[in-house]
């Protein structure tokens, strides 16, 4: 469902629709999708290479946070990238 | 975090080669053997000639290559390309290598043991063809009285193995009416993505044309009613997504035909003649195979694919044209096909001086038609290959 708010303890699954891999002819990670490709931009990356369906939201944020120690605001960034990234059907909660 | 990716429109990254984009689509046509007789079917009219395929080694070695130019996309074609009795094999292979890898099949020839192998093998997705939503149009076109059913068999298989599932419907006169039964058809199916495609009128669809254009009130509803499903399908939380595609027969302007020549895509014929699209094997233009050259050259170098980069070769009224950057003008194989001359612009074009040539089509297709259709099938073919 989109709109509805995402909370720290769920666990974001990759659609079976969708296949995430880095693409070295792209230099980016990418969605490959039946006849389809979406070039993920570097952070949408870096949130998507932790989704495994193990991780929790709140393991992601702090994997992330632990990353990029300089980065500000980061948890809001994630948080509303997963609820793009819900609302494209890429990932389920 | 907004605009996180964009789609893969075929626009040439920024660091690719200057002139040109990579071959991100690759298109396989393993075979040209195939049970169906579809009248509209894009193959070469002679391809009872060309008997040649290569074989598993040559295959794996044009996919490595592809990959190493930053293909991503490889699509098994044909004919029907479960013929080939090493597809799963291939698709092992494409996986291994990073592919997205799509089957586009007829479901003829397929059950629900080689779904399973193909899906062990690391198959990606299946795209399936109907002829129509009633057993009785699409085994009529389709040239085969089981086929109907064996594909709804099969759609259904492909979605209990959890496979993504792409359903192709080539829309023309004689079923673009039931466009709401389709429809219905793909949502009992659950199909993720449909693809309600208009013939393109090419190989056996171009000798058939008169058989499959559409009139324009046809096109019309049909496009009226697929807006009001796509409407009634994402308030109730649907996820399919309906692809409609316009025969360019109705259009003043031509499609950006395959995002620019050799820009995007790559197809490779079952005797490894490389192509720039599946159809321009018809025009008078020398094309490179994959046994005598590699991939590098043939998308970098070869006269066959620089032929139509860039904008040098155009005439008026295209090369003074200020949309010549969006559609290229336009496609190659219509523009020689219907003109004698590809270097013109795509007829489809109303600033075309052969413009004539398809509002002459437009209104044949209000007469109705009495010819029987051509069958797409071997006898059919070696009559072609003889004129």
């Amino acid at each position: 469902m989109s709109g509805v708010e995402i909370t720290p303890d769920q666990t974001p699954v990759l659609s079976r629709m969708f296949r995430f891999q880095w693409e070295k002819a792209q230099d980016s990670y990418v969605l490959l999708y039946p006849e389809g490709m979406v070039k993920l931009n570097g952070p949408a990356g870096e949130v998507l290479a932790l989704v495994d369906g193990q991780r929790t939201v709140t393991d992601i944020i702090q994997s992330l946070q632990a990353k990029f120690p300089d980065a500000d605001g980061i948890e809001q960034d994630i948080l509303e990238f997963l609820g793009d990234a819900r609302e494209q059907r890429w990932i389920s909660l | 975090m907004s605009n996180a990716g964009s789609a893969c429109n075929g626009q040439p990254s920024l660091n690719a080669v200057p002139t040109h984009g990579q071959p991100l689509w690759l298109l396989a046509e393993l075979t040209y053997k195939c049970p169906l007789q579809c009248p509209y079917c894009a193959n070469p009219t002679n391809f009872a000639s060309k008997t040649d395929e290569l074989t598993t080694a040559e295959w794996v070695d044009v996919f490595t290559q592809a990959r190493e130019l930053g293909a991503a996309q490889l699509g098994f074609s044909g004919g029907e390309p479960l013929v080939r009795q090493d597809l799963a094999e291939l698709i092992s292979e494409a996986r291994q290598l990073g592919y997205y890898t799509n089957l586009i099949t007829s479901g003829v020839g397929l059950n629900e043991h080689k779904i399973a192998d193909f899906c062990e093998a690391g198959l990606d997705h299946i795209q399936v063809s109907f002829q129509a939503a009633d057993p009785e149009v699409n085994n009529l076109l389709a040239g085969s009285k089981k086929a109907f059913q064996q594909k709804l068999k099969m759609a259904r298989e492909v979605k209990a193995q959890g496979y993504p599932m792409v359903l192709n419907f080539v829309t023309h006169r004689h079923n673009i009416d039931q466009i709401d039964r389709i429809i219905e058809l793909c949502v009992e199916l659950e199909a993720d993505y449909v693809e309600l495609a208009t013939c393109q009128y090419y190989g056996w669809a171009y000798e058939n044309r008169n058989n499959l254009l559409p009139t324009r009130a046809q096109l019309e509803r049909a496009e009226r009613i697929t807006n009001e499903y796509r409407d009634r399908l994402a308030a109730a939380g649907n996820p399919i997504k309906i692809i409609f595609v316009t025969p360019d027969y109705y259009e003043e302007r031509p499609k950006g035909c395959m995002n620019g020549w050799g820009q995007v895509f790559l197809t490779v014929t079952p005797d490894g003649t490389a192509l720039p699209c599946h159809s321009a094997r018809m025009l008078p233009v020398e094309f490179p195979n994959v046994k005598e050259q590699s991939i590098e050259q043939i998308w970098n170098r070869s006269n066959g694919f620089n032929h139509f980069r860039g904008y040098e070769w155009m005439k008026e009224p295209c090369v003074s044209c200020d949309e010549k950057e969006k559609d290229f003008g336009g496609c190659r194989c219509q523009a020689f096909m219907l003109t004698g001359d590809a270097n013109n612009a795509d007829p489809v074009c109303s600033k075309s001086p052969h413009h004539d040539l398809i509002v002459q089509a437009r209104e044949e297709a209000e007469l109705p038609t009495h010819q029987e259709p051509i069958f797409r099938n071997e006898r059919n073919s070696r009559v072609f290959a003889k004129s």
